[in-house]
Order: C-alpha cells, then sequence, then structure tokens
C-alpha cells in the first residue's frame, strides 16, 4: 500500500464511507430536533400516557406502541413456526431441486411491495375476516377477553396476518441458510442411531439452531415494527386503546403515515416526530439486540 | 424395527411442514391471483398516456404516475448506484479497519431503520427548508434507502472473487485501484448490475417515505421542486377512495409494480444463483 | 558454497525475516538467485517456502497483518528501500500462482494484454505483438489463435496455467516467480509446463516452489532446501540430490521426513 495513487483511492473510498456514516448521524440528530418541541413540552409523560388529541394538544403514545408491541408479536407467532416448517421442508425433506422452487415462491413474498400487501389486504383478507374469521372466533371463543368485539374486519389480529406474511420470507431464507449449513454428519449420526427423519431433524436441525431461531424471531421483530404501509392500510386507524384482538388500532408507524402531512401545528408536527424517535430507539435496540445474538450463532 | 406409533408421528409431523410451506406460499398465490384478475381489466392505453379524468367520466390514466416514479427513482439512482458500489468495494476490498467496522455498523442500522423514517428525516432536511413537497426530497429518501442495498450485495459479490484474482493483478505490476477498478468490478458487473437491479425494484415499490417527501399530484409535475405524484403512493390513494374507477386503475398499477418486481427478482435470481453455484 | 555460483545472481537476498502477524514464518534467509537459471524452492508443507517467495516481488506485504525485515536486491538495487514503489518491482519480478487464476470476465486476448493496457504506454500493434510472443513463449499459441476473444475462463486446468504463464511474460519480467505452479494439474499438463519452464530461461530467471522433488530435480539448476521457515542448504540442484551437505537435507530426500 506505498503506491501514491493507491493511497489515494484508498482515502477517498474512505472519505465516501464517512460521508455514508455522516448521513446517518444526521438523520438522527435531525429527528432528534424534530422532536425536541414535543419533548419540551410533554416531557416523560409523553411515554406512559395514553391520550392523543391534537385539538387539546394532547400527546401520548403508549396506546400505540402497546398497539405496535401486539401485532408485531402476533405476527411473528404466526411466522415462527410457518418459516420454521418452510425451512426445514426446503432443505431437508423436498428433493433439491423442489426446495429450490419453492424456497423461490417463499423469498418472492419478499419482492411484493408493502402498498400491494395493503391493496390486497384491504379487498381480499379484510371482507374474509368481517364475514368469515372474525364472526366464527367471536362465537366460539368470544367468552374470552381478546375476541370480544363484534368484527370490523380491519383490527389488530388483520394487521397481524398480513405482518406475518411479510416477514416469513426473511425470517424462513435466514433459518434455510443456518440449516444449510449442518454438517451431513451431524444429521447421519443421528439417523444411525436409528431416529426417523422428522426425530433427526429435531435433534440434529432444529435443537442445534436454536439461537438461530431466535436471531429470525428478533430479525422479524423488527421488520414488523418499522413496517407502514400494508399495516396502516388494514389496521382501521382509531386512536384508542385496543379493547380485543379484532379492534382497529394505530400503531407507530401507521400514525405518522396517517397524520403527519394533515398535521398544521407545530407540536403535533414534532409530538409525531417524537413517535418517529421512539420507533428509531426501538428498532436500533432490536437491530443491536439480533448481531449479538447473529455473531455468536455462527462461532 | 421403528415402532408403528414412530413412524405414524414421523409421516403426520412430515405432512405438517409440507402444509407449512402451501400456507407460506398460499397468500402469493391469492396476491399474484388478485392482483392480476382485478389490474389486467384497467391496464388499457390510455391508463398509460393520459392523467386522471373527472371522477364519472372514462379514459383516465396514471401517466402522471408512471413518468414521476421514473423521475424520483431515476434521481435517487443517480446518486446512490456509484455511491454505493464505492461503498461495495470499499467494505470488500479494504476489510476490518476501523472504517470498515463503523460502515459496516451504519450499513446495518440504516437497512433495520423503517423507511418511514428516512422519508420523516428528509422531511426535516428539504421539505421543511423548501417549504413545499418536492420530487426532490422523495429522489432523497429513495436514495438513502438505495444505498446500504446496493453495497451489501456488492460487498458480497466482490468477495466471492477468489484472493488470488487479485493478486494475480498486483503480481502484473499493477496498482490495486487498478486491479479493483479495471479487474475485479468489470469481472462481477453481472452480478453486481442484478444486485443494482433488485435495488431498483425495491425502492420502486416504496410508499412510506414518498408520503411526505414527494407527496402527489393529479397531474405532470412543471419541475422538481414540486410534488410529484408516484405509482405507490396513487395506489395509495386511489385503494382508500371510494371510487370503483379509481379502485381498478389503483390495482393496475400494482398489476404493474408486481410484474416489474418479479421480473426483475426472478431473473437476478436465477443469474446469481447460477453463478454462485456454479462457484463450487 | 558461493563458489558454485558462476552466473552472476539477478537477485540478492540478505537476511530476509518474514511475519504473520507475529508469527515468525521465513528465519534470517540469505541466498543468490542466478540469472536465466531456475532455482527450485524445495521443503515440506509450511517451511515457508511460499511465504518466501512472495517476499521477492513483495506481495507478502498485501496480507493482513504481513511484515519483512532485511534486504532484497534486485539487480543490485534493494527492493525494500522506503520509497521504492512496489507496483514497480512487481512489473519486474512476475508471479504465477498454484491455481491458474485467470481474470474473469475477459477474454484469452484480454487476459494476456491487460498486464500492457492496464499499465498503459503501449501501442495497439506493441500489445498485439507482445500478447503473439507471450502466448508462443507459453507455447499455448497454436492452440489459442484461433479463439482469442473466447473467454479466458473456458480453458482446461492446463491450458489456464498456461495462460496465466503468458499473461505474466507479456510484461517481460527480469524474473518470474512460480508457486508450485503444477500442483493442481494432471501429469501431462504438468509435463508441458516443466518443458516450458526449461525454455523460459533463455529470456528470463525462474524461481519455483515445489513440493514435488522429482520436479525439482527435473526443471531446476540450483535448488535450495527449506525447512521450518529456513535455508537449510542451497546449491546446484545435482549436488542437492545425490550428495547434499546437511543430515536434514539427505532425510529429506529419501524421504525420511515431510
Amino acid at each position: 500500500m506505498k503506491h501514491r495513487q493507491d493511497i489515494l483511492f484508498k482515502n477517498s473510498l474512505g472519505l465516501l464511507s464517512w460521508a455514508f456514516i455522516a448521513v446517518l448521524v444526521a438523520m438522527i440528530l435531525s429527528l432528534l430536533h424534530m422532536s425536541g418541541l414535543a419533548w419540551e413540552k410533554i416531557g416523560f409523560s409523553f411515554f406512559t400516557t395514553s391520550h392523543w388529541n391534537p385539538v387539546k394538544h394532547q400527546y401520548g403514545v403508549a396506546a400505540f406502541a402497546w398497539a405496535t408491541l401486539v401485532t408485531s408479536l402476533l405476527a411473528l407467532l404466526i411466522s415462527t413456526p410457518l418459516s420454521l416448517a418452510v425451512a426445514v421442508s426446503v432443505t431437508e425433506l423436498m428433493k433439491k431441486r423442489a426446495g429450490r422452487v419453492f424456497g423461490f415462491f417463499v423469498d418472492m413474498l419478499a419482492a411484493i411491495p408493502s402498498v400491494v400487501y395493503g391493496l390486497w389486504g384491504i379487498f381480499v383478507l379484510v371482507p374474509l375476516m368481517r364475514t368469515q374469521v372474525q364472526p366464527w372466533l367471536f362465537e366460539n371463543l368470544g367468552w374470552i377477553g381478546i375476541f370480544s368485539e363484534v368484527p370490523y374486519g380491519v383490527g389488530i389480529l388483520t394487521a397481524s396476518i398480513v405482518l406475518a406474511i411479510m416477514i416469513l420470507p426473511t425470517m424462513s431464507s435466514l433459518l434455510r441458510e443456518v440449516f444449510q449449513t449442518i454438517p451431513l454428519t451431524q444429521k447421519e449420526a443421528a439417523l444411525g442411531l436409528g431416529a426417523t427423519k422428522t426425530e433427526m431433524i429435531y435433534l440434529s436441525v432444529v435443537k442445534s439452531s436454536k439461537s438461530s431461531i431466535v436471531a429470525a424471531m428478533v430479525l422479524g421483530l423488527a421488520r414488523a415494527l418499522g413496517e407502514t404501509m400494508a399495516v396502516t392500510m388494514v389496521i382501521g386507524n382509531r386512536n384508542d386503546w385496543m379493547k380485543s384482538i379484532f379492534s382497529p388500532a394505530q400503531t407507530m408507524a401507521s400514525l405518522i403515515a396517517n397524520e403527519y402531512v394533515e398535521a398544521t401545528h407545530d407540536l403535533h408536527l414534532s409530538a409525531l416526530a417524537l413517535v418517529g424517535v421512539t420507533l428509531l430507539m426501538i428498532s436500533s435496540v432490536i437491530q443491536l439486540v439480533f448481531r449479538a445474538i447473529y455473531a455468536r450463532g455462527r462461532k | 424395527m421403528k415402532s408403528n406409533f414412530r413412524k405414524t408421528k414421523d409421516l403426520s409431523l412430515k405432512v405438517l411442514y409440507i402444509m407449512g410451506v402451501l400456507i407460506a406460499i398460499a397468500p402469493l398465490v391469492s396476491v399474484l391471483w388478485t392482483v392480476v384478475r382485478e389490474g389486467y381489466g384497467a391496464l388499457t392505453p390510455t391508463f398509460f398516456t393520459n392523467t386522471p379524468a373527472p371522477v364519472g367520466e372514462v379514459g383516465g390514466g396514471i401517466a402522471h404516475a408512471i413518468i414521476g416514479s421514473f423521475v424520483v427513482v431515476g434521481l435517487a439512482s443517480i446518486v446512490a448506484i456509484p455511491w454505493g458500489i464505492i461503498l461495495g468495494i470499499a467494505r470488500s476490498e479494504f476489510p476490518k479497519t476501523i472504517t470498515d467496522n463503523i460502515l459496516g455498523f451504519a450499513i446495518d442500522l440504516f437497512m433495520s431503520i423503517p423507511t418511514l423514517l428516512i422519508g420523516l428525516f428528509a422531511y426535516g432536511l428539504i421539505v421543511m427548508r423548501m417549504r413545499t413537497f418536492s420530487a426532490w426530497s422523495g429522489a432523497f429518501a429513495l436514495m438513502l434507502i438505495m444505498v446500504p442495498l446496493i453495497t451489501k450485495t456488492t460487498e458480497e459479490m466482490l468477495k466471492q472473487v477468489p484472493l488470488t484474482v487479485r493478486e494475480a493483478g498486483l503480481a502484473l505490476g499493477l496498482p490495486r485501484w487498478k486491479v479493483i477498478l479495471r479487474i475485479i468490478l468489470p469481472g462481477s458487473i453481472g452480478a453486481v448490475s442484478s444486485g443494482v437491479l433488485l435495488a431498483l425494484a425495491r425502492i420502486s415499490g416504496e410508499t412510506a417515505p414518498l408520503l411526505f417527501t414527494a407527496f402527489g399530484m393529479r397531474t405532470f409535475s412543471q419541475s422538481l421542486s414540486e410534488p410529484i405524484a408516484t405509482l405507490p403512493v396513487q395506489i395509495y390513494t386511489y385503494s382508500i377512495s371510494p371510487y370503483d374507477e379509481w379502485r381498478s386503475q389503483s390495482w393496475g398499477a400494482a398489476l404493474v409494480l408486481v410484474m416489474l418486481a418479479l421480473v426483475v427478482n426472478g431473473v437476478t435470481r436465477a443469474l446469481i444463483g447460477s453463478r454462485t453455484r456454479g462457484k463450487k | 558454497m558461493s563458489a558454485e555460483f558462476t552466473p552472476s545472481p539477478i537477485l540478492q537476498v540478505e537476511n530476509v525475516n518474514a511475519y504473520f502477524s507475529g508469527f515468525h514464518a521465513v528465519k534470517n534467509i540469505s541466498l543468490a538467485v542466478p540469472e536465466h537459471q531456475v532455482t527450485a524452492l524445495i521443503g515440506p508443507s509450511g517451511c515457508g517456502k511460499s511465504t518466501f517467495i512472495r517476499s521477492l516481488n513483495r506481495l507478502h506485504e498485501e496480507t493482513e497483518g504481513a511484515t519483512l525485515t532485511g534486504e532484497v536486491r534486485l539487480a543490485g538495487k534493494n527492493i525494500y528501500t522506503p520509497g521504492v514503489d512496489p507496483v514497480e518491482i512487481r512489473r519486474q519480478i512476475g508471479m504465477v500462482f498454484q491455481k491458474a487464476n485467470p481474470f474473469p470476465g475477459m477474454s484469452i486476448y484480454e487476459n494476456v494484454a491487460v498486464g500492457l493496457t492496464l499499465q498503459g504506454g503501449f501501442s495497439k500493434v506493441e500489445i498485439e505483438n507482445r500478447v503473439e510472443k507471450a502466448l508462443r513463449s507459453s507455447a499455448l499459441w497454436d492452440e489459442v489463435k484461433d479463439k482469442l476473444k473466447k473467454p479466458g475462463t473456458s480453458l482446461s486446468g492446463g491450458q489456464s496455467q498456461r495462460l496465466c504463464i503468458a499473461r505474466a511474460l507479456a510484461v517481460e519480467p527480469k524474473v518470474i516467480l512460480m508457486d508450485e505452479p503444477t500442483s493442481a494439474l494432471d501429469p501431462i499438463s504438468t509435463a508441458r509446463i516443466e518443458e516450458l519452464i526449461f525454455e523460459l530461461k533463455k529470456q528470463t530467471t525462474v524461481v519455483i516452489v515445489t513440493h514435488n522433488m522429482q520436479q525439482a530435480a527435473r526443471v531446476s539448476d540450483f535448488t535450495a532446501f527449506f525447512l521450518m521457515g529456513e535455508l537449510i542448504e542451497m546449491g546446484i540442484t545435482k549436488t542437492i540430490f545425490t550428495n547434499p551437505k546437511e543430515r536434514q537435507t539427505e532425510h529429506y530426500i529419501t524421504g525420511r521426513f515431510g
């Protein structure tokens, strides 16, 4: 590295690298700046209260944070077993070629834009939920609190299902990569002991990939928390505490998408930016957790 | 001999796993089927050539949104493609330095940040200053989403080129920058451009960051400092409108976006896939 | 020992020590490489011969964490003097690697021409002439002259290694280093490359690393035996193989270890 042109080259790359890092820093500072007014006026009670009323200048994020958490966790609950099933089938059960084709189909789920899922949600999933799924759950399981609301179609559960579909390819492709690196000898050892195929899959594949499964869940969670358009279009946009998993609600992301353009008052805009900062903090923390788990799993 | 119970359990678990795959693919089939069924009828010639007609009149189109998407995505690409490729080169050719570690962290963090917030940043930086929604601000947001995507694929593709190819270049008495830019990069140009195409397809469908940057427009924009219509935002605004005509055009626009995404993804996957398989 | 070196040395190595992040891979080596001769470096794997050959064209330092002390003089001038441009050195000391590594995405012609085109300052005709000459010298011309536009990666293993030799020759280096150039090849391809090496010393000087003692005996004029990072003995090949001075050399050659 003593060639003069090479030193210049390396330094130019370094400069452009730092320029990108600077953009990230600028972004964080800018969001903090935009939310400064709300922080000043509302303070910590922003996180602990749940009244969101721009007319009365009341801003609390708790209900939205709760709805964000619930939709994301529900999505994980649906998506985790499915992505495990996909990863196992594609790497272990199917013939190589079939595995590749089905894996490709699942990956294609990630290619479809969020807004198209939202459109599909409005016109296919929401009617289905309203006329079929929710009435059935309400009738048969209505005595459990979480199913106890008249069906609107839109709401927490519908949003969770759409989210589950959207995070499925992310999770399953990570799991597939991990399963593919499991040495054949480890599998043969289990089969050699007389294990059936599915016992082998449990013993040699799933059990040894525990930390990767957790990593996939964290990654899925990160995607679900920040997903905006599809959720905005099917969650019902009601600024209130959810009563059941059928309730129309509002996530942090959908709140910003819905109100930011129409907000006129400075404090309202700033409060929405503070919601954004909250979301940024949550997604950064989750990214750090993911890196820690993933790095450990790879060792 | 395996007991009957274990055999039955084995079989039923296999069935469960495969059912999981089918359930996972069902939404894809449903989305594609609906988009084609609902969108096909909307794709008339005027759909591509006209701007929206007043409600109730036939013959409206979304040409302004198609052009708008091209403009915003094009503007974003002018900066994002070279910047992304350069950062990919930096990561693959000069790894494990302090700069590289911090850059790697920044790239990962950027990819995990909800794109909505990148739009919020563009609003604060550009829209608030210009006091108007604009193509510039939308392009800026999309550019920031695009750079890490291109960096990641470029880095991965360049890392597949064996170290000895670089050494062979150095051993010919060529400076490292020439080895990288004239030998290594052209040698992986197919794979790198696949990555660029994937990123283009991805940002073409981005909606949330455009809501309060590019915003939207009922007709063609006259300047880049004006609000501008884009396909994804058009899908959103039409989808929540009460008019059947608009909803139908929303599906038409969705069909265009989905076809673009599937074709680009399918083709590039096949290319990159065969390439990586061939290397083994 | 020095009495044996009748031809004048093109490379003189003095007290070279090479390290990888603290690991002492090459220990205090001094030797001379005679001009227009083939010098073979032999020894068991891990003996430091590959690291040593990479320090002769300053490629060693391109590895992460690699350091080096000592002097290597090319035609009397130390290539490690501060201020000397390693790029300039590598133009004069070419290298061929263990596995053939043609440049992906380039045609056969481009592969050979690239050292000149990217260096700049050569006319098109000049480059064409040099490419043909290099391909003839590497005994590849007759096999590829009708398909120069085909990708370099389309050739067979032996052919692509000869392509890599042609690529190195086109720059017309004073010395050409070969790091186990036939270890990935079948016997017939190996034989062709060995013949080639014999021819090459008319126009350049060859230093070849090999773990195949028969190969060293067949192609080289001088042989140096490395063990655990140290140079045990160097001399005329025939002497080394029939009448080595050191016991360790004798043990290695007669197959008692390594």
